[in-house]
């Protein structure tokens, strides 16, 4: 699994073709977010920032499993001894640290676009991502095996992530983010247990 | 079968004799045992789903599928009958505090994203996997969406519509349990029905790839 | 090490594989006819675990890390080099000696100098000899390979020959191919598969 890992950070080194893209995308969002926004609107925009951190997220997921593609790589990885949600696993810690990195820049721009962040903001985002990436690794190896595969990854997902939006938003502006973020661990904790147990139905026929 | 069907509509007319409280009281009637079909529904399309994976049964896709598809359009009956009842209560055909209403909507939105899926992959071993692991996230959802509905109300919006009407009577329960007994018989019925139409279409396929 | 009964695989309406009967015991070399469709691929990719049938029995008399899969596609990432695709894949087998084995294996495919490049920027014979060493790498006991020879250049079949002469013994083989003679010389059992019609 460590080896999954660390061979997709090798692709991306590589390639250098998802970050990039997901960092001027997640900037280009929250400076369009600014012009929409007008006057003093702090809850909306702590809405904004979730619904950037969403479709920044998707973009990555969506290249997620395109090396596998080609080649039929996939096969190769099923065939191995390896439990075959290791392969999923694997996959979540890169999309997560690639997702982190963006965050890394995306935070700081927002606090400086529309407000500083709290504390308990930071910790909805971390809480956040593990769901994201669980819920939407599983969903983008799906996707892979479908016909229209870039439009249906986001049809999936965003029903899905809804909870994660609420949990978020909630953290966000509620005066105590004690329940919202309990939440958003709980859907953590189900949607990747689920997402681990299926995994090899996604993968083999 | 279909008598039974039509005792949902006897129960229809019969009800509104119970219905001391105006004219929303009615469709009551109409709306929650459909919502709660539909849950049936998606309920047994999940359990079907959790069998195919288990023994990979190329039956259940179907009857997965078929539970699902019956899910959604008492799903979307639900979403009609509900926004009816949101107009003829408090005057307005959407409300997002009504729970069940909204929840409804996700649910929509997801079992689209499920037809979507299905029709988008050949049918197969892989579409039957596939459709199956989905349908389980589905009813996952449901409980964890409702959930996230309650705590977004605090947020999403402020003036939270309690619905606390007296006490049913008998007879309004028992109206309600015909219409309840009478709409789950309707879905059976469809449902059979429409999976049997399903396996028809597929033998066929199979005997004209045989004769081909 | 392979057995399967009245084997049957459809996909939806579509009937691949019906009624197959195979029996591959350790030492064996079986290979597979048959014309285009006729199932070849589905049969191979049964054995290694990839799909699975939709009726009858299918018995392998060994674990999944001890199979060889040898596909249409290489199954390698065209963004990483030869040696750091095979580096992957002997991590995931946990091969004993991996760095040893690997660069055995490279230079007896003649891909030793092309180590460092990208599995991408390959050609279709040099992708096959990569996907052979990654076939290889583990010392399978079964191997199943799916038009083996496609692609490679007159060495490359040479190379091939003579390897899989050297890997009979205890070994046991499935191959599909659409050129048997190129085989004979093996002595295997053929297993025709007409399509399924």
């Amino acid at each position: 699994m460590a080896a999954l890992a660390r061979k997709d950070l090798l692709l991306e080194l590589r390639g250098r073709e998802t970050l990039p893209a997901m960092l001027l995308f997640v900037v280009a969002m929250l400076v369009a977010f600014r012009f929409a926004l007008t006057g003093e609107q702090s809850d909306a925009a702590a809405g904004l920032l979730w619904v950037a951190i969403l479709f920044t997220a998707l973009l990555g997921l969506g290249r997620a499993f395109v090396p596998e593609r080609e080649q039929g790589v996939l096969d190769g990885l099923v065939l191995a001894p390896c439990d075959r949600s290791a392969i999923w696993l694997g996959k979540l810690l890169a999309t997560l640290a690639f997702l982190v990195l963006v965050e890394l820049v995306a935070l700081p721009a927002f606090a400086l676009f529309f407000e500083p962040l709290s504390g308990q903001t930071i910790a909805a985002v971390a809480l956040a991502n593990v769901g994201i990436c669980a819920v939407g690794t599983l969903l983008a190896a799906m996707a892979v095996a479908a016909r229209a595969r870039e439009l249906l990854l986001p049809l999936l997902f965003l029903p899905l992530a809804l909870p994660i939006v609420v949990g978020g938003v909630g953290a966000t502006v509620a005066e105590d983010a004690g329940r919202y973020l309990g939440f958003l661990a709980l859907y953590d904790l189900v949607f990747a247990i689920l997402a681990w147990a299926t995994f090899e139905y996604v993968v083999v026929e | 079968m279909l008598l039974l069907g039509g005792g949902v509509a006897l129960a229809l007319l019969w009800a509104p004799e119970d219905a001391d409280q105006g004219i929303s009281q009615r469709i009551f009637y109409i709306h929650v045992p459909v919502a709660l079909t539909a849950y049936a529904c998606f309920g047994w399309g999940a359990w079907k789903a959790l069998r195919h994976l288990w023994t990979r049964g190329e039956r259940y896709d179907l009857e997965s599928y078929t539970a699902i598809h019956m899910g959604t359009i008492f799903g979307l009956l639900t979403l009609v009958t509900g926004s009816i009842w949101a107009k003829i209560s408090w005057g307005v055909w959407w409300s997002w505090g009504e729970r069940q209403l909204v929840l409804f909507l996700i649910l929509f939105l997801f079992y689209s994203a499920y037809f979507m899926l299905r029709f988008s992959v050949d049918a197969g071993p892989a579409r039957a996997n596939l459709s199956a692991v989905y349908a389980l996230f589905g009813v996952v959802l449901i409980p964890v969406s409702f959930l996230a509905i309650r705590l977004a109300e605090n947020f999403i919006h402020p003036v939270v519509f309690t619905r606390e009407g007296p006490q049913m009577a008998g007879s309004m329960f028992a109206t309600f349990l015909v219409c309840l007994a009478g709409t789950l018989a309707l879905a059976g019925a469809l449902y059979s029905n429409e999976l049997t139409g399903k396996r028809l279409d597929e033998r066929l396929l199979e005997l004209r790839e045989l004769l081909a | 090490m392979i057995r399967a009964r009245a084997l049957e695989k459809r996909f939806g309406s579509k009937r691949v594989l019906r009624d197959v009967e195979l029996d591959v015991e350790r030492g064996g070399f079986a290979v597979v006819t048959g014309p285009n469709g006729s199932g070849k691929t589905t049969l191979l990719r049964l054995c290694a675990g990839l799909a699975a049938p939709t009726s009858g029995e299918l018995e392998l008399g060994v674990e999944r890390g001890r199979i060889g899969y040898l596909g249409h596609e290489a199954l390698v990432y065209r963004e990483l080099t030869a040696l750091e695709n095979l580096d992957l894949y002997g991590r995931l087998y946990r091969v004993p000696e991996r760095r040893e084995r690997i660069g055995m294996l490279l230079e007896r495919f003649g891909l030793w100098d092309a180590r460092h490049e990208r599995a991408g920027a390959f050609s279709r014979g040099m992708l096959q000899r990569l996907a052979l060493c990654r076939t290889l790498l583990h010392e399978p006991d079964l191997l199943l390979l799916d038009e083996p020879f496609n692609a490679l250049d007159a060495d490359g079949a040479a190379l091939l020959d003579r390897e899989l002469v050297e890997l009979r013994g205890e070994r046991a083989f499935l191959v599909a191919t659409h050129d048997p003679a190129r085989l004979a010389p093996l002595a295997p059992e053929h297993v025709a598969l007409a399509g399924a019609k």
